[in-house]
């Protein structure tokens, strides 16, 4: 299209690939730029966070991020909030959750629906477009690829949810990074060349802690160990259970039905909870219907009642130690990630145990997205000295006879893993037989996770015991499960029909994928005009570039006033929503630009000439 | 049947005495170039080759790394059965050792627990002791009754292994 296309040293290299933390209450994105340095990406309002909120009016395209804040208070029950702790889950995992939106109980058991008709997945992917487009929009080019951080403890069917609300929002997800693992590669404590890593990683809503050996490059994980549901939701809940009784004992009106009073009361708890990780006291002020409210609170008292949630993290610090086989002594360095490690009491809990002062020189809301560029770099041949090796968190096991679970790989394996089981039938002419997969540590099925059931169908009729088929179970290198099966006698694939417990169909994934593209119909406007905005930073960024030529020194005083010209109206226009006026005035500046490059043609070409290089 | 542990790693077939720091070593290298990180770009056909080689030199770590599995893989190559028979029956010079064992459990008395833990917590260190020699024994001339003799070390260690564990927690609480 453009006429100024003179080449300034972009190469055509091979699509990017973005990192990702996909977080409970913040999203970001990042890169890795020319050094090879990890950046965060800036969304159009120059902000790095993305919050994980989701605003769904009555009609149009889901808001997304700090805009979507704005409407928690005014509509809190089409604002969708702490959508990660829902991957993957199933209603009754999250009772006692106290959230402003509802759920429609009557949806399938397999997925959780929100009242407002859509799943935890659709959340993800409405957070992830968005970034999708920031990082487009930033770089200059199409984004279509993704590393994205998940919880290490984070089990098969989260992962997964994690993976479909990628597909939904038009990413291809490259690969699932474990969230520790990744800020320990941000930390380029591969630096060090060998040591012991502990990464306590405290978020919004999840806690996991993982120790790594660290050797020439290699991040290999020993262990991990968390808890999927422990974050600073928690204690953001646990303080507004107490404010919600003090004002009902001082106005005696239950304001916790109430979503705006809710949301608002909320917002002011959060408040008064980032404000303590600094101040020794605080104000929590809160105006509801002409009336104020307001109460002290002391770092003293907070830390008091979030003893027994930082209480919480040490059970799987000791689990991790015990299972990498290594003393509190053996850990090198200790490494702090997610917001809620901010909180002077966890800084002092993590100091206690590890008996080292924790790193934290990175931004603990960045490192992972940080981490997560690193990944992508990797996958995509830029990072050629650094691995990570990372472990299965929770052991994967079969249903055996009376509900008791057979282990088959084992927790901390380090992924891929595999394991062969060969079935065979109980009965004479049996034709199927059905496997029941389950994750976790327990030794009754019932205690553990259903993952999956797999129906080996169209056995031939045979005598009991006679067939033989051979199951492969393997744990990818995201932490997901893919299931073969093989008759042994004719070596040929066997058949069977897999029913996830939890999780969406492929089915289901693909019709989403639809909805996410009508919807793209209303994001179109949008679209373009980011668009455009891209081309005009292109353009001008080759005209600056150009200015530092000797061919601006060449054009005459008017040439050069017509091109300065052409750029003040253009920058006039790149703040505006009119994508075409945009693209107008980029083309005038083009237009405006002609001698310029006439002129360096003419320089080159006759530098060339000369046998010089310009 | 089984897969091929020792290839994996390129180690000479059913070698049992083996260096920790050359198996992490040649575990290393191996997964710089097998990785799947290493061929997230390749085709669909390269990508399953490299998820069933790592997966492969993963387990075959796993399994290697650690003496017992080491040597009970060996067992299991070599046509041996080694299934759960073994930690039944009580090894007969355990007999008395083990009835008064689950006595101090009947009565619940922690010392005498305490103490047969400490006895069978030796017993299993014994044993270890004596892996690594039969191990190198192994090595230079493997034959058949090395092979039985380390099965049923082995399966004296498992059942001791137990006792340990019931020793160690579950048994008391109730």
């Amino acid at each position: 299209m453009g006429t100024f296309q003179i080449d300034f040293g972009t190469s055509s290299k091979s699509p990017r690939i973005i990192g990702i933390d996909l977080g409970t209450t913040n999203s970001l994105g990042a890169y890795l730029d020319a050094t090879g340095t990890p950046r965060i990406i800036p969304g159009a309002d120059g902000q790095m966070l993305v919050p994980s909120v989701v605003h769904y009016p009555l009609e149009g395209a889901p808001v997304v991020g700090y805009a979507a804040i704005e409407k928690l208070k005014s509509d809190p029950k089409r604002t969708v909030y702490s959508a990660k702790r829902l991957m993957g889950r199933a209603l009754a995992d999250i009772e006692g959750e106290n959230l402003t939106y509802a759920f429609d109980a009557a949806a399938s058991t397999q997925v959780i629906h929100l009242a407002i008709g859509v799943t935890p997945p659709e959340v993800g992917a409405a957070v992830l477009r968005t970034l999708k487009q920031n990082a487009e929009a930033h770089l200059g080019e199409s984004v279509s690829q993704a590393v994205i951080t998940v919880p290490a403890y984070f089990n098969d069917a989260q992962r997964q949810a994690t993976k479909d609300a990628g597909r939904i929002a038009g990413l291809e997800v490259l690969r699932l990074v474990n969230e520790p693992t990744a800020a320990a590669l941000a930390y380029g404590l591969d630096k060090r060349k060998q040591g012991l890593i502990a990464v306590y990683d405290l978020g919004g809503g999840t806690f996991d802690i993982s120790i790594l050996k660290l050797h020439d490059g290699i991040f290999e994980v020993l262990a991990t160990n968390g808890d999927t549901h422990l974050g600073g939701d928690d204690i953001d809940q646990l303080l507004m259970t107490v404010a919600l009784e003090d004002l009902q004992s001082e106005w005696g009106i239950d304001l916790s039905q109430n979503g705006e009073a809710y949301q608002s009361l909320r917002q002011a708890v959060i408040a008064a909870k980032h404000a303590l990780s600094t101040a020794p006291a605080v104000y929590l002020d809160f105006s509801w219907l002409g009336k104020d409210y307001r109460r002290e609170l002391t770092r003293d008292v907070f830390e008091r009642l979030i003893m027994p949630i930082v209480d919480r993290t040490l059970g799987p610090c000791r689990r991790c130690l015990a299972d990498a086989g290594v003393t509190v002594e053996q850990i090198d360095e200790v490494v702090l990630v997610g917001g809620s490690t901010r909180i002077p009491l966890v800084r002092s809990a993590v100091e206690n145990l590890f008996r080292s002062r924790p790193h934290t020189e990175l931004n603990p809301d960045e490192v992972v997205a940080l981490g997560a560029a690193v990944q992508a770099g990797i996958l995509a041949g830029d990072v050629q000295d650094t691995l990570l090796l990372d472990v299965t968190p929770l052991s994967l096991g079969l249903e055996t006879m009376g509900g008791v679970v057979s282990k088959l790989i084992h927790r901390n394996s380090t992924i891929p893993a595999s394991a062969t089981e060969t079935f065979t039938t109980a009965v004479d002419g049996q034709r199927n037989v059905l496997i029941h997969v389950v994750q976790g540590e327990r030794e009754l099925v019932k205690d553990c996770r259903s993952l999956a059931r797999f129906d080996l169908k169209d056995i031939p009729p045979m005598p009991a015991g006679l067939p033989k088929i051979e199951v492969r179970f393997l744990i990818d290198a995201n932490g997901i499960l893919n299931v073969s099966a093989k008759e042994l006698r004719s070596g040929q694939q066997h058949s069977m029909e897999v029913t996830p417990s939890y999780g969406l169909t492929d089915e289901q994934v693909e019709a989403m994928i639809l909805a996410s593209i009508e919807h793209a119909e209303d994001d179109f406007r949008e679209r373009q005009v980011r668009e455009a905005r891209v081309e005009a930073d292109q353009i001008l960024a080759a005209i600056e570039k150009a200015k530092a030529n000797e061919a601006w020194d060449a054009l005459t005083d008017e040439q050069r006033a017509v091109v300065n010209l052409a750029t003040n109206q253009l920058l006039l226009a790149y703040h505006g929503e009119d994508h075409e006026l945009i693209l107008g005035k980029i083309e005038e500046l083009n237009e405006a630009t002609h001698p310029l490059a006439e002129t360096m043609m003419n320089t080159a070409v006759q530098g060339a000439l000369k046998g010089t290089k310009i | 049947m089984t897969p091929d542990y020792y290839g994996s790693l390129d180690l000479p077939p059913l070698k049992l005495d083996l260096v920790p720091a050359d198996l992490e070593q040649r575990f290393h290298a191996k997964s710089r170039l097998l990785h799947p990180d290493r061929f997230a770009r390749a085709s669909a056909v390269e990508q399953q080759a490299a998820l069933d080689a790592s997966s492969l030199l993963n387990d075959a770590y796993r399994t290697l790394r650690d003496p017992i599995r080491r040597a009970e893989y060996v067992l299991k190559a070599t046509g041996f059965n080694i299934g759960e028979q073994g930690t039944k029956d009580v090894p007969g010079d355990l007999l008395e050792e083990v009835f008064e064992f689950n006595m101090a459990l009947e009565d619940a008395d922690e010392d005498e627990v305490a103490a047969a833990r400490q006895r069978f917590v030796e017993m299993r260190n014994q044993i270890d002791d004596r892996l690594p020699k039969l191990f190198a024994v192994h090595d230079v001339a493997p034959d058949r009754a090395i092979l039985e003799e380390l099965r049923s070390l082995l399966n004296r260690r498992r059942y001791i292994a137990n006792l340990i564990s019931t020793a160690s927690g579950e048994g008391i609480r109730h």
